[in-house]
């Protein structure tokens, strides 16, 4: 125990106290004790993989924002906006919000009504077994050694912030996690988020208040931002009239229809990691409402990641660089703005508080990565091609042993990142293959009765094999970007839109293809899963403001007045 | 949630108290004993308002919550 605490207290680039100290291990004891409360209400399969099925739409809808509000997310957007300035904001606003409400909207009926248990398993019921194990295969796969890649980074994170060993981070986050996640399954891990989800506000929301003190105002801010880099720093659309007036080196086409239509509409409507929380509602009312909870919180989101971002730009006394430049001079990175501004503002208490949101966004992100993981393992890997014939009993604890192997695998793929960092951007490219084509087979599944199991499975597996393809051409030969991303200067986000793009019509165009030469399922067995052969029930005679529409159109017209406002 | 069980609000509300508690109580310290190096804005005392408010967040969702009393 001593020395932990030496490794502790051999800080960087901020200086814990006491009072910190306590506010961290408080939050370790306190995820520990909900983990171990709720073990004896995870006996069941439903327990187990989707927490009984009776979170309300409060519960579900933070939670799905919070399994996807990892802190490399907060500290990389903040860094991203120092960068690029307001731009970012794109992968807030348009890069999530139409694809929620649309899941909430038209996506979760038939999510919710089809009973299933994950994403592969929707696929299973409208395309059958080759589909869901294609995508079970992969999106398990790729799941581990995303968590794996978030945990090196998080242990590196708090190596530069706070001076902690990386062995020590690693493996205090990730058996924190696997304890929790293997006592009381998806419930414990929905319960943590949203406190997560909490402390990441009540820890990170000081900065831009304070900031905005310091600096006069949002008038002033952009006044200063203009000097220090460029007024386009401070607007949303104009700079992207054309590749090369923005620092991102992206036009506003590959934002709407790459970012804001396919990578979007992919992650958030069929990434089982977001869309298992939304599975969990009590009923189709809250599972219904919750994306359009997330989506809301979603828009203020910007306020503790961006502002800070910009914050930074105006007001830090150095300039900060990239990762190569700062280490060359000693300065600081893009990556360390959040940390820094932080530091600025907050003395012992606040600094704790604000650290524990950090890690409390860094263990929301791997529980929601090893929650998933473990149900698409059990029923869409063991169960579907194993064991089909168990009792609910050995799945859950199947579930809890699956929960321990995927925690391990991750560390394992911490430690092969941390021998080869190049694996980095592999992972990432190879994760990005996947999540466009995907969209492409469930939204043609659910919205068109024509589509056919040969249609889904052949259209799934050409959009991935089409992206692959396009990414290694381009590894192989820099200049067919001109090609793939439309331009020679598209900068790397502009070509993982456009490849996303041309993935989902490849994906589109060989699903309809397909489907018009097989035969079609008979509309009787479509019932639940497939729009105009569903009969969704009704939300009865409910008043118009608890009505889900109602809310995704405040929501709709919040975001449309936040772009003009920001133009 | 299930009949008996402690809703997550609970659990949020211990959160916070404890946080608030000691962020205020370390604010207190503070405004006696000004660091060395006082972060920026120090003289607007954060740490007191803001752990005062998460204190009483707390406080109300922990009693609101409590699992003895029923919703």
């Amino acid at each position: 125990m001593m020395n932990a605490f030496a490794v502790l207290l051999a800080t960087k680039l901020v200086h814990l106290a006491p009072v910190d100290l306590a506010i961290i291990v408080f939050y370790f004891v306190l995820v520990l004790a909900i983990g171990w409360y709720l073990r004896g209400l995870s006996k069941t399969g439903e327990d187990f993989f989707l927490a009984g099925r009776e979170m309300t739409a409060w519960v579900a809808g933070l939670s799905f924002l919070s399994a996807n509000l990892g802190a490399l997310e907060l500290m990389g957007w903040a860094a991203a906006s120092y960068q690029y300035g307001i731009l970012a904001i794109h992968w807030y606003w348009i890069g999530a919000i139409p694809a929620m409400i649309f899941l909430g909207i038209v996506m979760m009926p038939f999510y919710y009504i089809s009973k299933t248990h994950s994403v592969p398993g929707y696929l299973k019921l409208r395309f059958g077994e080759s589909s869901r194990a294609l995508s079970a295969i992969c999106f398990a796969f790729m799941t581990v050694l995303m968590s794996g890649i978030n945990m090196y980074a998080m242990a590196l994170v708090m190596k530069v912030v706070l001076g902690w060993d990386i062995h020590f981070s690693i493996w205090v986050s990730s058996l924190t996690v696997a304890i929790y996640v293997a006592l009381g399954g998806l419930r414990s891990a929905i319960f943590n988020e949203v406190l997560q989800f909490v402390l990441i506000w009540a820890g990170a929301l000081l900065i831009p208040i304070l900031g905005l003190i310091e600096a006069g105002g949002w008038g002033p801010l952009k006044a200063r931002i203009a000097m220090n880099a460029s007024a386009q720093y401070t607007h949303v659309w104009s700079p992207l009239a054309s590749f090369d007036s923005n620092p991102m080196g992206i036009h506003w086409t590959g934002i709407v229809l790459g970012l804001g239509f396919v990578i979007s509409f992919g992650y958030w409507t069929t990434d089982f990691l977001v869309v298992q929380r939304v599975l969990a509602a009590k009923d189709l009312r809250s599972a219904k409402m919750a994306p359009i909870i997330g989506a809301a919180f979603k828009m203020l989101v910007p306020f503790i990641v961006i502002l800070p971002g910009l914050l930074g730009l105006a007001l830090l006394p150095m300039k900060l660089t990239g990762e190569t430049a700062a280490l060359a001079s000693g300065g600081h990175s893009y990556n360390e703005v959040l940390p820094l501004m932080l530091a600025r503002y907050c003395g012992p208490g606040l600094l704790g508080l604000g650290i524990t949101a950090l890690i409390a966004g860094f263990m929301s992100g791997m529980a929601g990565n090893v929650s998933a993981f473990t149900t698409v393992w059990t029923y869409d890997i063991y169960r579907a091609l194993m064991n089909k014939s168990a009792s609910d009993e050995h799945y859950v604890k199947m579930g809890r042993w699956t929960t321990i192997l995927g925690v391990l695998i991750s560390v394992g793929t911490a430690y092969l990142v941390m021998s080869f960092a190049s694996i980095m951007d592999y992972v990432q490219a190879l994760f990005s293959f996947f999540i466009a084509p995907l969209f492409g087979t469930v939204v043609l599944g659910m919205l068109w009765k024509r589509a056919t199991g040969p249609g889904g499975f052949w259209g799934l597996l050409a959009g991935t094999l089409s992206s692959i393809g396009m990414w290694m051409w381009v590894k192989m030969d820099p200049s067919a970007l001109r090609f793939v991303a439309l331009s020679p200067h598209a900068k790397d986000m502009a070509e993982n839109m456009y490849r996303a793009l041309w993935s989902w019509i490849v994906c589109v165009v060989v699903t309809v293809l397909v489907s018009y030469m097989t035969q079609p399922k008979p509309e009787s067995e479509l019932n639940g899963l497939v729009y105009g052969a569903t009969d969704i029930p009704s939300e009865g005679a409910i008043a118009l403001y608890a009505r889900p529409v109602f809310w995704a159109v405040v929501v709709g017209i919040g975001f449309v007045v936040l772009n003009i406002l920001f133009w | 949630m299930r009949e008996g069980s402690i809703s997550i609000w609970f659990f949020i509300g211990i959160s916070l108290l404890v946080n608030g508690a000691l962020i205020l109580a370390s604010g207190i310290w503070e405004v006696f004993h000004p660091p060395q190096t006082p972060p920026v804005l120090f003289e607007l005392h954060a740490a007191v308002w803001w752990g005062a408010l998460l204190l009483l967040v707390g406080i109300f969702y922990s009693i609101r919550f409590t699992p003895s009393r029923k919703s």
